[in-house]
């Protein structure tokens, strides 16, 4: 029995991923059930339309859409994008990672609702989303001038 | 004075001097009908708004931050002040999601309290949002019926947690305690006289003239708008879309207990009200089952390197000293890796990623609140209508700040 023998079967959402975009799934990875992609960023726009247009798949839901600030890495952020899709009761996680300084590609054309969520990720984080249609600050107020969840922002004091 | 463009040009209360019949209004953030310390900055044409920008963060506590500076049990007690009319909810919610990241899982007798907790936060909640509502609407005989309901629960919570609103009663495998003696029979009492209440506000409001035309096709939430802004819990069910987390991915020995998902068909306000309605006949439904099948034995998970050993056992055993003192000095230390887990929260999903990297904090704790994915429909589904209706609907959407500002 090989390695490869142990892995759990992957899901159809990741399946039909790797089949249309291949090269640019980076990695697909199963933790507590729940399977988490790595899509390279010149293509995660599209694949979040073809899981959400995808006949078989419909991942029409965007429960949650945030960032986490990495340091030491080669990347600086990782965008987390989770999707769910009410016709076969799946959920599935995109994850982008972003180079220090690269901007993300807005979502907001696909999944209006993550206009509120993408805001919140520039005001705590600092993630660009380039063709945001109105990438304000959301929960600081509006002359902050930090990124508070960055992890070189201090927990006390600033 | 020379105009100045500002970053917040959105949020500015000014007059429109090329537009001078539409009128700029600020609500809130300390106004009785935005529950909380949402601001709104409404244009009128008249009664008619043409737009509602949303200005939030006044509650905003850094919660998602704070979690990265603490261990995962000293995390609990913020939780409470997330949705803090439904803090038992959001106490199972993060315990649930350290849980599953440790990959643990907690006797029976313990998942059904859970439940029970759940459910009674539910009721709760919803007999707040009644009241409340009712009351934004100029019906004040609900308020006083709801919130005598509502402090049965509250003893029965302060009874069980010894609080009333910071509950913190759950532990990662398991709870601060078992049940008190006689607890149940508060329990048993309520259920049994609560359904008839229910009836009672139903008779208040359902055929009511006055509430069914500051009601109906007022605020409508169409079926493909609340999918596409994330809009969960009955606001969700309201709009047509039957998807309930308690169904769908069943936590907790949910799977095990008998309950129907009301949903609307048109998705205004007078569907939210009746879905939340049925939401409270169906957990009195759940907390009866509950009552009944309440297993015995032990509440907390046996191992003793989750939680906190029994006092007395500290005292005379040496291995549960050790484990005692391990826990204190290095806290719980989860496996790296990531993991999401949502409950369905008397407001919506209310969902905790954990992002671990094997320390003992978490590197990332992401909050996924309710409130926050409802509230940002309000804009759409009020511009167009009467600035009247703009209280109904964000009574109707249950909107909690402490939940979306975190």
């Amino acid at each position: 029995m090989t390695d490869q023998d142990l892995l759990p079967e992957e899901p159809l959402a990741v399946r039909k991923l790797r089949e249309r975009f291949s090269e640019s799934v980076l990695a697909a990875t199963e933790f507590r059930g729940e399977w988490t992609v790595l899509a390279a960023k010149s293509r995660a726009i599209e694949m979040c339309r073809f899981l959400r247009g995808d006949v078989d798949l419909q991942m029409v839901y965007l429960v949650d859409l945030f960032a986490i600030h990495w340091m030491d890495h080669e990347y600086e952020h990782e965008v987390v994008i989770l999707v769910h899709s009410f016709r076969r009761n799946e959920r599935l996680r995109l994850k982008v990672r972003l180079a220090p300084g690269e901007a993300m590609p807005t979502l907001t054309e696909i999944h209006p609702g993550a206009e509120w969520h993408e805001r919140e990720a520039f005001d705590l984080v600092g993630v660009v989303f380039e063709g945001h249609p109105d990438l304000r600050r959301i929960l600081m107020p509006e002359d902050y001038d930090a990124h508070p969840l960055r992890k070189d922002f201090p927990v006390r004091g600033w | 004075m020379t105009a100045r463009p500002s970053p917040g040009a959105a949020y500015t209360v000014e007059r429109d001097d090329l537009n001078p019949e539409i009128l700029t209004i600020n609500m809130g953030p300390s106004h009785p009908s935005t529950h909380g310390v949402l601001r709104l900055v409404l244009k009128l044409d008249g009664e008619r708004v043409v737009s509602c920008v949303p200005d939030l963060g006044y509650l905003h506590r850094g919660m998602e931050k704070i979690a990265e500076n603490k261990t995962y049990h000293q995390f609990i007690p913020y939780t409470d002040r997330l949705d803090y009319l439904a803090p038992l909810s959001t106490n199972v919610a993060y315990v649930l999601a350290v849980e599953k990241l440790m990959g643990l899982t907690i006797p029976p007798r313990g998942q059904v309290i859970r439940v029970i907790c759940c459910e009674i936060a539910r009721i709760s909640s919803h007999l707040l949002w009644l009241g409340t509502h009712a009351l934004d609407l100029g019906a004040a005989t609900v308020f006083f019926h709801t919130f005598r309901e509502r402090e049965v629960l509250y003893t029965l919570i302060e009874q069980l947690t010894g609080a009333r609103l910071t509950t913190s009663y759950t532990r990662v495998g398991g709870l601060a305690c078992d049940l008190p003696d006689g607890w149940t029979d508060g329990v048993r009492r309520f259920v049994n006289s609560f359904p008839k209440k229910v009836d009672e506000f139903e008779k208040l409001l359902t055929r009511n003239r006055i509430w069914m035309d500051r009601t109906q096709n007022v605020g409508v939430i169409s079926k493909e708008d609340a999918i596409a802004y994330g809009v969960s819990g009955p606001n969700l069910r309201a709009a047509g879309v039957e998807f309930d987390l308690r169904k769908a991915f069943p936590y907790s020995s949910y799977e095990q207990f008998e309950f129907e998902i009301p949903t609307g068909t048109v998705g205004d306000i007078y569907d939210r009200y009746l879905v939340r309605m049925e939401e409270m006949r169906q957990a009195t439904r759940i907390l009866d089952q509950a009552l009944r099948k309440l297993p015995g034995g032990p509440i907390n998970n046996e191992s003793r390197k989750v939680l906190l050993p029994d006092k007395t056992r500290v005292l005379t055993a040496m291995e549960d000293l050790i484990h005692q003192f391990m826990l204190v000095t290095e806290a719980l230390t989860p496996p790296p890796g990531e993991v999401y887990h949502a409950v369905e929260a008397p407001k919506g999903e209310v969902g905790f990623y954990i992002c671990s990297t094997g320390g003992k904090s978490p590197y990332r704790l992401r909050i996924r609140s309710a409130s926050f994915c409802n509230l940002h429909v309000l804009s759409k589904i009020v511009t167009g209508g009467l600035v009247a209706d703009v209280v109904a609907t964000i009574a109707s959407l249950d909107p909690v700040m402490g939940e979306v500002d975190r």
